[in-house]
């Protein structure tokens, strides 16, 4: 059984004064309903997840107890993807024809709080400073760099990049285009890495109304196909987040499993990919990703960069709505946003960040602590 | 120096303590021989739950590193400096020899002096003052600098 998206709703995101998270929620989910001309009542299911703004299945408070089931996802920064896949596996397994997955977030200013012990860290391990997200991706693009031969130039093209998308993408948080100067001369975060290379956590929902893919017609003039859906933790060797040891030896990482298992789930390549969204937490995980991901070689992103390979007008399009970067990170909604763009970007719908010549397959990843990562890929 | 009555570790467990020549302590698999740092009951490797722990090297290479330039969120941090105070500090990976690779604060914070590649080794010392008593902790510095 195939699974089509048939309807598709956002949040703005950013800050939202006054608004809760669940709000967002729901309002990304009555737009889901309004896109596919449905309405809460024809829902037979839901899969929904926050990490800082409560219960999602508290939604049906507000959007009407009509005693669907509404199961609660949590899974880190995979909880969009894992919802969605969630949502996949109802109607594909045949026990469901339609249904819903949704997402949203609202976390407080500044960086995430970790809490050590409820990852299984030690509290040693916060205590003294170790756990804090940036230093791993400052600690994994010095080593990418150092054995690639990576510089500096690449991490400032990522940033920009997805800034200037971000000014195009009505629905973004920072819509202000940064300049290579503004972005090379913010201040060091975590050593390579700088404030402006960085997302911040932010506030935003996501919703999307899935379907049987025969009868997606019924909904939608113009649905969109989701061709695989794969997630995957680590395996002993990657370098991951809040490892407090690795392993000498290495294996791939899990956006390399994922990648891996939803071509072959698809039955396409990477070179089939016409637009991309990629985790870009900063600018050395979208670098990072774009070869973990399969899209090119280690150590050929600074050429693709500096190629414009990954603009909205280059070979592969990546992070069109201008990412986590410009988007922030609201890490519940973050998954569903890379399929929202997707979605809009195949039905021709992107309007100033459209890609050009009508893209027929996306793709999108998400990578996040303690080393899980969630790929999908779509048609039109 | 304070005397030992007057010292407590971050955590049992993590070094040898009290010692003149404290070591990290990491488990090694009976089954497939790797290790893991701290010590731990099963193996990450093969699955297996036969694991013994063992002394690790004192020294070893950088692997990786970072600075940490901002202060950490309180909880979880517990470092002693206040927003005027924070000066960044060194964050690595350091590969110990035949075993494992460590994360570790580094004793320096300059990244002129940090080198993928260079030689570190172990120091075990205060890391903070709390209830009166030193806690130690354990750091990696540049092997030239012991
Ligand atoms: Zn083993």
């Amino acid at each position: 059984m195939d699974v089509a998206i048939i309807g598709i709703g956002i949040h703005p995101f950013g800050r939202t004064e006054g608004v809760s998270g669940l709000e967002q929620g729901v309002h990304a989910a009555r737009g889901a309903l309004k896109d596919a001309g449905l309405e809460w009542t024809d829902m037979e299911f839901a899969y929904g997840g926050s990490s800082a703004a409560g219960n999602a299945d508290a939604m049906v408070s507000k959007l009407g107890l009509t005693g669907l089931q509404f199961i609660n996802v949590s899974n880190g920064c995979a909880t969009g993807g894992s919802a969605l896949q969630s949502a996949y596996m109802a109607i594909q397994s045949g026990m469901f024809d339609i249904g819903m997955a949704v997402g949203f977030d609202k976390h407080p200013r500044g960086a995430f709080t970790v809490n050590p012990q409820a990852g299984g860290l030690g509290k040693w391990y916060g205590d003294i400073g170790m756990a804090l997200t940036p230093q791993f991706f400052g600690m994994k693009i010095q080593r990418y760099m150092h054995e690639y031969g990576i510089s500096e130039d690449a991490l400032v093209r990522v940033a920009v990049k997805n800034y200037k998308n971000g000014a195009k993408n009505p629905n973004a948080w920072r819509r202000i285009p940064f300049s290579y100067e503004d972005v090379a001369s913010s201040q060091m975060v975590c050593h390579p890495l700088r404030k402006y290379m960085f997302c911040s956590p932010a506030e935003g929902a996501c919703a999307m109304l899935l379907c049987r893919a025969d009868k997606a017609k019924q909904y939608a003039s113009k649905p969109v196909f989701l061709k695989a859906v794969a997630v995957k933790t680590r395996q002993f060797g990657s370098f991951e987040v809040f490892s407090q040891s690795q392993a000498l030896n290495r294996a791939p990482a899990p956006t390399a499993q994922a990648a891996a298992a939803a071509f072959e789930m698809a039955g396409t390549g990477p070179e089939d990919i016409d637009v991309a969204q990629l985790q870009d937490t900063e600018s050395g995980a979208e670098l990072m990703h774009m070869a973990e991901n399969g899209f090119c070689e280690d150590g050929d992103q600074e050429k693709w960069l500096r190629e414009g390979h990954t603009e909205i007008d280059g070979k592969l399009p990546v992070n069109t709505d201008g990412g986590c970067m410009a988007n922030g990170e609201p890490v519940g909604a973050s998954g569903l946003r890379q399929v929202y763009e997707i979605c809009l970007q195949l039905r021709g719908e992107a309007e100033q960040r459209q890609v050009p010549n009508n893209p027929k397959t996306g793709y999108t990843h998400v990578y996040g602590a303690p080393g899980l990562s969630g790929v999908t890929i779509m048609t039109n | 120096m304070a005397s030992v009555a007057n010292q407590v570790p971050i955590a049992e467990g993590l070094f040898t303590w009290p010692s003149n020549d404290p070591r990290l302590l990491g488990s090694k698999c009976r089954d497939c021989g790797v290790v893991t740092f701290p010590a731990q009951s099963g193996c990450p490797a093969c699955c297996g739950e036969a694991t013994e722990t063992i002394e690790l090297e004192r020294r070893g290479k950088l692997w990786t590193w970072t600075i940490q330039g901002f202060l950490p969120n309180r909880p979880p941090y517990e470092g002693p400096e206040t927003p005027e105070t924070f000066k960044p500090f060194g964050v690595g990976y350091v590969e110990l020899p035949g075993q494992v690779r460590v994360e570790a604060r580094l004793k320096t914070e300059d990244p002129a002096k940090l080198r993928i590649g260079m030689d570190m080794a172990l120091v075990v010392e205060k890391y903070v003052e709390r209830d009166g008593k030193d806690v130690i902790a354990y750091f990696f510095q540049p092997a030239d600098e012991t």
